[in-house]
């Protein structure tokens, strides 16, 4: 599923990336606000979903080659974050929905959990 | 464990600083760059990042100050990490998954699952951790380029 259509069935505002939207393709999400999780558990390409918006939020993603960073809640990082992440070229996508939603909505859309064989 | 028996075609250097959240995962992203300029493989490149990310975030949480090293060798990607700190007491109690020291602000942080050394492991070929009570910590790990 491309950004663009996660972003739609979510609602999200795009924080950054608007431009690679519709040319990254997702096919598992990993959702944790623990990077030490995502770290061990993940498989590379997955959209993150996480509360978290500290810098580690994005150096997780960048050594883990996720493919884009969902923040549920309406969270949104800090000026230093964003920029973190231009660098990066880690899209940031933040939705109104709760964990819970988000996934129960990526998972009803066919998005599968992204964890390394 | 193999002896790092060739001359190294290329070291880096990184200073790290305890407690510098900040610039917590810079080395790890300059290492991740230049693997990427050499071309390694992109499994081998997430493997060894993953590593180093977490070695610098343990360092930046419970050390004073440290240097990541980072080899390119003609076999393998290397990295020594060398930390001025508290030293861990028991490292088999500290490769154990879920077994963490970790503040609160360090989980608030999205760290101290009690995963990162393990981690670290599970994610190299080769892996040698040695500690000092009350001195500092050392941790050798690599990825196979082949």
């Amino acid at each position: 599923m491309r950004l663009t259509e996660i972003a739609g069935l979510l609602e999200c505002e795009v924080l950054l990336g608007e431009e690679h939207l519709d040319t990254i393709e997702v096919r598992s999400c990993f959702a944790a606000d623990l990077m030490s999780d995502v770290l061990r558990f993940s498989d590379s390409g997955a959209l993150l979903i996480t509360g978290l918006t500290s810098l580690q939020s994005i150096h997780t993603a960048d050594v883990a080659d996720l493919a884009a960073i969902l923040f549920v809640s309406n969270k949104t990082p800090g000026q230093a974050t964003i920029d973190l992440a231009r660098t990066r070229n880690i899209p940031l996508l933040t939705t109104p929905r709760d964990m819970f939603d988000a996934c129960g909505v990526l998972h009803r859309a066919g998005l599968a959990l992204a964890v390394e064989a | 464990m193999p002896a790092e028996v060739t001359e190294p075609l290329l070291v880096e250097r990184f200073r790290i600083q305890g407690g510098d959240y900040e610039h917590g995962g810079d080395a790890a992203a300059q290492i991740k760059a230049i693997m990427r300029r050499l071309g390694i493989d992109p499994n081998i490149m997430r493997r060894l990042s993953i590593a180093n990310f977490e070695a610098e975030m343990n360092l930046v949480m419970y050390a004073d100050e440290g240097v990541m090293e980072f080899q390119v060798h003609a076999d393998a990607v290397r990295v020594r990490v060398a930390d001025r700190g508290p030293g861990i007491p028991d490292i088999e109690l500290a490769m154990q998954e879920g077994w963490s020291t970790a503040t609160s602000e360090m989980r608030a942080r999205g760290f101290g699952a009690g995963l990162g050394l393990p981690n670290m492991k599970r994610n190299s070929d080769e892996f040698e951790i040695s500690s000092t009570v009350g001195a500092g910590t050392t941790l050798r790990y690599a990825v196979h380029l082949a």
